[in-house]
């Protein structure tokens, strides 16, 4: 272990939370409503990020987990009429239950079989989305009316819609979510992970089960991406099959590659950079698929630990 | 129509299915097995094809025939190009790492597929089938260029795997692929091989791209389905496995034409999918394959 030092640590990631805080009073409206929606996905991210980049398992299929979540929550307000705080935890169980049917087959695999397994899996549940398309509304998708996405606790009630509240519950959910990754990451279970990513059979002949703790890895990451599609619902209203597509299994992994994997903080700059270049490009450019190509041509060869990673290596070797 | 004329209708389908599944697929595997990558881009090679002999039998008047004849030849070959160029500037880089060399594939997927939309548009075209002779069975008369695609798809197979079995550069690529560190000892070029197979693998799907062409038109999103049944066939025939590869393609392609001329295409998909997933979970080496070394 590198020299470490909790206090810096604590002190870097309680400053990012306060910025991101602060950012709420000063952002313009358009951007307010783009920084929700990049913490929302910043979760997708750092979810991908447990099992690839802590585990060293590289999955094609993370979508089916958000979806799971998107769906799980989408349709429980949609169709049952439940509560937010019900189906949020309703998202997070398909997610999580999902993950761990998916787990427990894809794990007998590795390397390129594991990638293409996982990609095949998501592809069926994309597949399934568009087969019922008379519940999950296919390709078209399904708005959860503005009406539904309300939290009355006692008295108050609190409308997901409104743009302040919106952004709090996307910063609440990602504070939770980063500081859960960080206590993961400096646990033994973490290094656990890390141990298996960096050589697997000495890790076995130590005496750990490397497939259970897989597995609970796996659990973790699907419950943490579903939780990120689950507040997607709740928090946007719009549920649709292009969320389960490939495309959003490729994404996360371009955006956790750009920040730096194996870093807490990489996959909220890789989504905030992407997302931003996206932005901007759109103006003048249709081209928003080329552009993630070329990223990642590029990242792959020439900076393959991404930003946080390549400072991690030169100047900060205590970054989590 | 009867069922039997109908399901004979469906078998002919399938089989012209399998016949460009075939090549496609041993484009796939023979990347897989002699470079150990996983190439993704694969199915847009095949887009690639497609929308390039839409290109140039256009710019060619005269006769339909004429303007195929030149897509076969020249579509293919600038698909090799890049495919080539595209092996010499970032697969290389990489050492063939599995795990780059797929987020690489996947970067290159993105911007093929993003250029054909820019330049070729989004569009679905088809291209004249260079003679238009009908067979009359019986029941239906049925296209004899569909036909002829199913006998130049078997040539192309059979020549490959002459290729591979009965010549030095055959003996060499079989050699690189079972040890690639032994291979290199002996003084074979390891890295033009390479290169060489996986221009030669972008070039059967552009092959099989052409010929398909005058059947289903050429659209910017046609490499998907390709990319997925390939990836199918090569892993139920087993890697490496020549045979195996145009078994498996055979297989996929007539249950393809069948069930999804009785059964919803989506659902077809779904359980054709799971299928596969499960036996690359429970029998990794593939249904014909046997494990190696």
């Amino acid at each position: 272990m590198r020299n470490d030092s909790p206090a810096k640590i604590y002190a870097l990631h309680i400053g990012v939370l306060a910025l991101l805080f602060a950012l709420n009073f000063v952002l313009p409206d358009y951007h307010q409503g783009l920084f929700a929606r990049i913490m929302a996905l910043a979760v997708f991210a750092m979810g991908y990020n447990l099992l690839f980049g802590y585990v060293g398992l590289l999955s094609l299929g993370h979508a089916m987990f958000y979806s799971a979540g998107l769906y799980g929550a989408g349709l429980a307000v949609y169709h049952l009429g439940w509560g937010v705080p019900e189906a949020f935890v309703a998202g997070i169980a398909c997610g999580a239950v999902l993950a761990l049917v998916i787990g427990l087959l894809a794990l007998r695999t590795s390397g390129v079989a594991f990638m293409i397994v996982t990609m095949m899996f998501a592809q069926v549940f994309y597949l399934l989305i568009l087969y019922f398309a008379a519940w999950t509304g296919g390709d078209q998708g399904l708005v959860v009316q503005q009406a539904s996405r309300m939290i009355t606790i006692g008295g108050a009630s609190l409308d997901l819609t409104n743009s302040t509240v919106r952004y709090m519950s996307a910063l609440a959910l990602f504070s939770v979510v980063l500081l859960a990754t960080l206590a993961i990451v400096r646990s033994r279970f973490g290094r656990v992970l890390v141990a298996i990513r960096e050589n697997e059979e000495r890790t076995k002949m130590l005496g750990y089960h490397t497939v259970a703790n897989k597995l609970a890895a796996v659990v973790a990451s699907g419950a943490i991406c579903a939780a990120s599609g689950a507040a997607y619902a709740l928090l946007f209203g719009y549920i649709g099959s292009s969320f389960a597509s490939v495309q959003y299994s490729i994404l996360p992994l371009l955006w956790v590659l750009l920040g730096g994997a194996a870093t807490t903080l990489g996959p909220l700059i890789g989504t905030l950079f992407m997302y931003y270049v996206t932005d901007i490009t759109s103006g003048f450019t249709s081209a928003y698929l080329l552009i993630v190509g070329v990223a990642l041509i590029l990242l792959v060869l020439f900076a393959p630990k991404g930003v946080l990673g390549s400072i991690r290596q030169r100047w900060l070797g205590w970054l989590p | 129509m009867h069922f039997g004329p109908h399901l004979l209708l469906a078998a002919l389908e399938g089989l012209v299915t399998s016949a460009v599944l075939a090549l496609t697929a041993l484009g796939l595997s023979l990347v897989f097995g002699v470079m150990r990558i996983v190439n993704v881009a694969h199915g847009e090679f095949f887009m690639l094809g497609a929308v390039l002999a839409w290109a140039i039998s256009t710019a060619i008047s005269g006769h339909p025939a004429v303007g195929f004849v030149a897509a076969l030849v020249i579509a293919p070959l600038l698909v090799g190009l890049v495919a080539f160029l595209a092996e010499w500037l970032v697969l290389r880089r990489l050492n063939y790492n599995p795990e780059s060399t797929i987020v690489a594939t996947i970067g290159m997927l993105y911007i093929i597929q993003q250029l054909a939309l820019t330049f070729y548009g989004p569009e679905a075209r088809p291209v004249e089938p260079p003679f238009s002779y009908r067979i009359l069975l019986p029941w239906f008369g049925y296209s004899g260029y569909k036909l002829s695609v199913v006998a130049a798809s078997a040539i192309l197979l059979v020549l490959t795997w002459l290729v591979l079995t009965r010549t030095r550069i055959g003996l060499i690529m079989r050699a690189t692929q079972y040890d690639r560190e032994t291979a290199q000892a002996f003084g074979i070029p390891v890295e033009r091989i390479y290169a060489g197979v996986f221009a030669v693998g972008a070039m059967l799907a552009a092959i099989a791209a052409v010929l398909i062409v005058p059947i289903s038109q050429a659209h910017y999103l046609m490499g998907q389905d390709p990319l997925l049944l390939s990836f199918i066939v090569v892993i139920i025939g087993g890697l490496g496995s020549l045979r195996g590869t145009v078994v498996a393609a055979i297989l996929i392609g007539l249950a393809d034409g069948i069930v999804s001329m009785f059964f919803s295409p989506t659902l077809a998909k779904i359980i054709a999918t799971l299928v596969v997933a499960m036996v690359l979970v429970f029998r990794p080496q593939g249904l014909f394959g046997t494990t190696q070394r």
